[in-house]
């Protein structure tokens, strides 16, 4: 009991409070960049999420493999090379197997090969030191808060589309400003404590 | 010493990964069919969406997998239908041709202009606020959302309104999707009669914003000889199932905004200025 309510807490501050996009500033690429439409943009969350799960429980073996040779430093390295890996053996799989989730998917996964937030998932494992249920809630509510991030962000770039921006601003500048003030707002959670 | 191990664990790994990449991409590779991309360039190649597929990739994979109908799509070029049939090994029946029809009268100096908008040259967004100048809140709004996402150049605003070129219309349905006020209608090529007016209102409150709207007084329904024409929610609608294109109602209507042209392609009814 003592667990669930522990990894209930993990994933809410991962979530809200230490939110992966807002807070942390990870993953700012796809973040502007597949945020136009709500419908892509959930897309690309479901396929970051589920990247992100699959990586750090297969980072999370690497990394045994890596302190048993004493090779710790090389962790950077290692695990840029499982993930860029790993997300080709996957889109292949998904392709094979399952066309429609391809079709859902398919064009975002290869996007997410060198995505820094997944990356950065896969490290802040190690750093906490988390054990392997840990890593599996982290991982997956650190791919969630991506997804609301995102998805709040479309949302808000949609009905941004029709609105009377100033010529300076228009396109990316007035979407970096949306951006920062959801920041901000984000920065609110970091004063709850739960 | 201590260098090696290093290297020779990533070296390992790395190998590892290529060989299973690799077995991987051996395993799961798929057959692409390659009518997909013969049928692609036989395709207008507009991406309109008019057939319901996301654009003519989708469109040519769904014809190769059967699930779909040339005569979905309203844009390609007979001659290049009938190829395409010839490559899916299906004969091509003939598609009714349609054309998009903009379902209002509601010209500038047919409608009274009761208030000032000063938002956005865009009908959705406009529509969100009341609409344009117009007073009438059912017409054309004008600011021509439809002529933008047209990808065939076949609509212009003139006089506050969307005219639609009919030869250039292919009739895939974009502007009738973005119309806020759904106003454009796809009709048959054929059909040469039309109620131009979507108005809800009654005919008396009609009567004092817009000239030229439909005041539902249903003397086009008494003098239909198919009864093909009825007068629902205040405004007269045309069942193209009976309606044979005679042209009575369109004489009939005291308000003249049945728009009726004869075969040779005169309009005997048009409205006169007073």
């Amino acid at each position: 009991m003592k667990l669930l309510a522990e990894l209930v807490l993990l994933s809410l501050t991962t979530i809200l409070a230490n939110n992966y996009v807002l807070v942390k500033f990870l993953g700012i690429c796809p973040f502007l960049g597949v945020s136009k439409k709500v419908g892509t943009a959930v897309g690309m969350s479901v396929a970051v999420t589920f990247v992100m799960t699959v990586a750090s429980v297969v980072t999370y073996f690497v990394q045994m493999l890596l302190v048993h040779f004493n090779i710790e430093y090389m962790q950077t390295v290692a695990f840029i090379l499982v993930i860029a890996v790993l997300v080709q053996v996957v889109e292949m799989a998904i392709q094979k197997f399952s066309p429609a989730l391809y079709g859902a998917l398919g064009i975002y996964l290869p996007l997410i090969t060198t995505n820094c937030a997944v990356l950065g998932v896969a490290l802040l494992n190690v750093q906490e030191s988390f054990d392997f249920v840990h890593t599996l809630v982290y991982s997956f509510s650190a791919g969630l808060s991506f997804m609301l991030a995102i998805v709040l962000f479309a949302g808000v770039r949609e009905r941004l589309e029709t609105a009377d921006v100033p010529k300076a601003l228009q396109g990316f500048p007035i979407a970096l400003v949306t951006a920062g003030l959801l920041a901000l707002a984000f920065l609110g959670f970091s004063g709850m404590k739960f | 010493m201590n260098i090696l191990i290093p290297i020779i664990v990533l070296g390992v790994m790395g190998a590892a990964f290529g060989i299973l990449l690799g077995v991987a991409a051996k395993a799961f590779r798929v057959k692409k069919d390659e009518r997909i991309d013969q049928i692609g360039e036989l395709l207008a190649g507009a991406n309109c969406g008019g057939c319901g597929y996301p654009g003519c990739g989708g469109f040519a994979e769904a014809l190769c997998q059967g699930v779909a109908n040339i005569t979905d799509c309203p844009s390609t070029k007979p001659e290049n239908r009938e190829k395409i049939g010839e490559i899916l090994g299906v004969q091509v029946g003939e598609s009714v041709p349609m054309v998009a029809m903009v379902m209002c009268s509601g010209t500038c100096s047919n409608v009274v202009l009761n208030h000032h908008y000063e938002g956005i040259n865009d009908c959705v967004a406009a529509a969100r606020y009341g609409g344009s100048d117009k007073a009438c809140p059912y017409g054309c709004i004008g600011f021509g959302s439809c002529a933008d996402v047209c990808q065939f150049g076949a609509i212009t605003i003139e006089n506050d309104i969307a005219v639609i070129d009919r030869d250039k219309c292919v009739a895939c349905g974009a502007c009738v999707n973005i119309c806020p006020h759904h106003v454009i209608k796809l009709v048959e090529k054929k059909q040469r009669t039309f109620v131009k007016c979507v108005s809800k209102d009654k005919g008396a409150a009609l009567k004092n914003i817009c000239s030229a709207g439909c005041i539902g007084c249903k003397i086009c329904e008494k003098n239909c000889p198919k009864d093909a024409i009825h007068v629902v929610d205040n405004v007269a609608s045309i069942d193209y199932e009976k309606c044979v294109n005679c042209g009575i109602c369109a004489s009939k209507c005291p308000k003249k905004i049945i728009d009726f042209t004869k075969i040779d392609g005169t309009k005997p009814y048009v409205k006169t200025e007073e």
